[in-house]
């Protein structure tokens, strides 16, 4: 499933012998998410490792610590959350040790995030290309020149059909599609080793969220990135990760490789979860026969 | 029928289809930078059927719908409903018509469907005293149709806005097919409701299939609609790409957009290859 061509993968080299499996460069280990006010306890206990190369997945609906357990990783939790137990690694540093600044430098080149609506990531009044090659200056120190190319280059990376004129366009002159697209150039614009997508394809038409998926897979094969998916919809996380968490109430009720999961799911909420996008998915009109 | 006489027999004869587009143009902008939305549209409905009109953003499908209403004037082509050519139809034309009940529509915001001070009762009850309906047999048929939508008596007396989306859009649906209407628009009407409410909507919507009134379902999305349709209709870019039984359409689809439509729902089993014929079709569908 999860074959990797050789030579393609990774751009930095994991540091381990060719057949080792590599380490991982995101762990966490039994993470708890509290809320200071309260002390209630939101995210009760998430480990999983996730080596380059690889994707895992979070499933579950709103109101599950999905979103938070990412902001923990990401180092953005709200105001009023913090973790109350556990370990987060990124490349083998502890992220309760980072101060502000190296998580300035971490993130962006090592972790990296896109999130449900990409308008909002974005100033209205300044071209997308250029914010962009912001991000490529203040990460890679690049002249503007060479940021500018390198911007180009990232929105066809996203496979953006006209590079030049996208780089040329005010955000509100772009589909949602084309937005998602401009904020993964920019989340991959410092080449990092781990993406974090939360929900980024939900709000899209679904052959324009089958093509955005589809580039994670190929980014993640050509360049080693590591994704964590995060979604609703166990099918969303089917097409990409090999790997899926089912997160209920902050707690993961079913955790394993996403085929043995998602097609014999042990806990009854998977089970919910999954005869619910069978009730209106399209797998059950689809016939057996393979005739075309 | 739960609700007495359903419809008048002084619309077209039953055998004709309730709903004829043909040759659909319909343009936006003004005169010197017209953009097509929609070009050469056929499509055919019959008394009683349910019919899906599938098409992602900006494929022209609420066009579509608004110009069926007579919210949106067509450059070429013609509507027909019920017999009767809408096409030129002026504002008091298209009153007179809805006032008939010949067409009715839900929208996906029921709030849009609903007036925020009528109860759930007058909502009901209004289309039928339009009709002529008197009173107490308007509130007869209006708490009779009730059940069929699922809904308790307990709410005739509340406003839209002290009901849940899944309830307020039933209120809709339920005033939309109260009157025994010969066709009904329904525009993405589960499109802004969470999994369980979406598939009470959609249960609700097969059930009505039997009541005789004929439904254009339009959705972006071809699992809400294949459930509830006897047949599909593909809108891609403006143009009606593929018609044809939901059964066909799923599993046999022709025209490359229709496959890729297919290709792209999520699905739990789906196959790695699957990337590969994609991409393929993408790439046909750029030139």
């Amino acid at each position: 499933m999860t074959t990797v061509s050789e030579g393609l993968l990774p751009r930095r080299a994991p540091g381990a012998a060719p057949d080792a499996p590599a380490p991982p460069v995101l762990s966490l280990r039994d993470v708890r998410i509290g809320d200071r006010a309260g002390d209630r306890e939101i995210v009760r206990g998430v480990s999983f490792e996730l080596a380059p190369g690889r994707a895992v997945g979070i499933v579950g609906e709103s109101g599950s610590g999905k979103t938070l357990t990412c902001r923990a990783a990401l180092g953005i939790l709200p105001a009023h959350f913090e973790v109350t137990g556990g370990s987060i690694e990124i490349d083998g540093t502890d992220i309760a040790t980072l101060n502000p600044a190296r998580w300035r430098a971490l993130r962006g080149t090592t972790i990296s995030a896109v999130f449900q609506d990409p308008a909002s990531y974005l100033n209205p009044s300044i071209r997308v290309g250029a914010q962009i090659a912001e991000a490529v200056r203040a990460k890679k120190g690049l002249r503007r020149r060479e940021a500018h190319r390198r911007a180009v280059e990232l929105l066809r990376t996203v496979r953006l059909r006209d590079p030049e004129l996208v780089h040329g366009s005010y955000p509100h002159e772009l589909s949602g599609g084309m937005l998602q697209r401009v904020l993964i150039a920019a989340a991959i614009a410092a080449g990092p080793r781990i993406l974090v997508a939360d929900e980024a394809t939900t709000a899209l038409d679904v052959t324009v969220q089958a093509e955005i998926l589809d580039m994670l897979a190929e980014l993640r094969e050509r360049t080693g990135l590591a994704l964590v998916v995060v979604s609703h919809d166990p099918a969303v996380v089917a097409r990409l990760c090999d790997e899926v968490l089912v997160l209920r109430e902050g707690e993961v009720v079913e955790q394993g490789p996403t085929h043995a999961v998602l097609h014999d799911p042990r806990h009854e909420y998977t089970r919910l979860l999954i005869a619910e996008h069978e009730q209106y998915g399209l797998d059950r009109f689809r016939t057996t026969g393979e005739d075309t | 029928m739960t609700g007495g006489p359903a419809r008048t027999a002084d619309d077209a004869g039953p055998a004709g289809p309730v709903l004829e587009v043909s040759g659909l143009d319909v343009h936006y902008g003004p005169r010197h930078r017209r953009r097509p939305a929609l070009r050469g549209v056929c499509l055919s409905v019959a008394p009683g059927e349910t019919v899906g009109l599938i098409g992602e953003t900006g494929s022209g499908k609420s066009t579509l719908a608004r110009t069926v209403l007579g919210l949106v004037r067509a450059s070429a082509g013609s509507v027909v409903v019920g017999g009767e050519d809408v096409t030129r139809h002026g504002p008091r034309q298209w009153r007179a018509l809805r006032r008939r009940g010949v067409v009715q529509y839900v929208f996906q915001d029921p709030l849009r469907s609903l007036d925020p001070d009528l109860t759930v009762e007058d909502s009901l009850t209004e289309p039928l005293l339009l009709q002529g309906v008197p009173r107490e047999e308007a509130a007869e048929r209006a708490r009779a149709f009730l059940p069929r939508v699922r809904l308790h008596e307990e709410l005739l007396a509340r406003l839209p806005g002290e009901l849940s989306g899944g309830q307020r859009q039933r209120v809709a649906v339920a005033r939309a097919l109260v009157t025994g209407p010969r066709l009904v628009i329904l525009d993405e009407p589960v499109s802004a409701l969470d999994a369980a409410t979406r598939v009470q909507i959609l249960e609700i919507l097969k059930e009505l299939r039997a009541s005789g009134t004929a439904l254009v379902f339009i959705s972006h999305d071809l699992g809400s609609v294949a459930g509830v349709s006897d047949r599909v209709a593909v809108l891609h870019q403006g143009e009606l790409v593929e018609t044809g039984t939901t059964h066909d359409v799923v599993n046999h689809p022709r025209h490359p957009y229709t496959r890729l439509l297919i290709g792209s729902a999520p699905t739990l089993y789906s196959a790695p290859a699957d990337r590969a014929e994609r991409e393929a079709l993408r790439a046909l569908l750029r030139t």
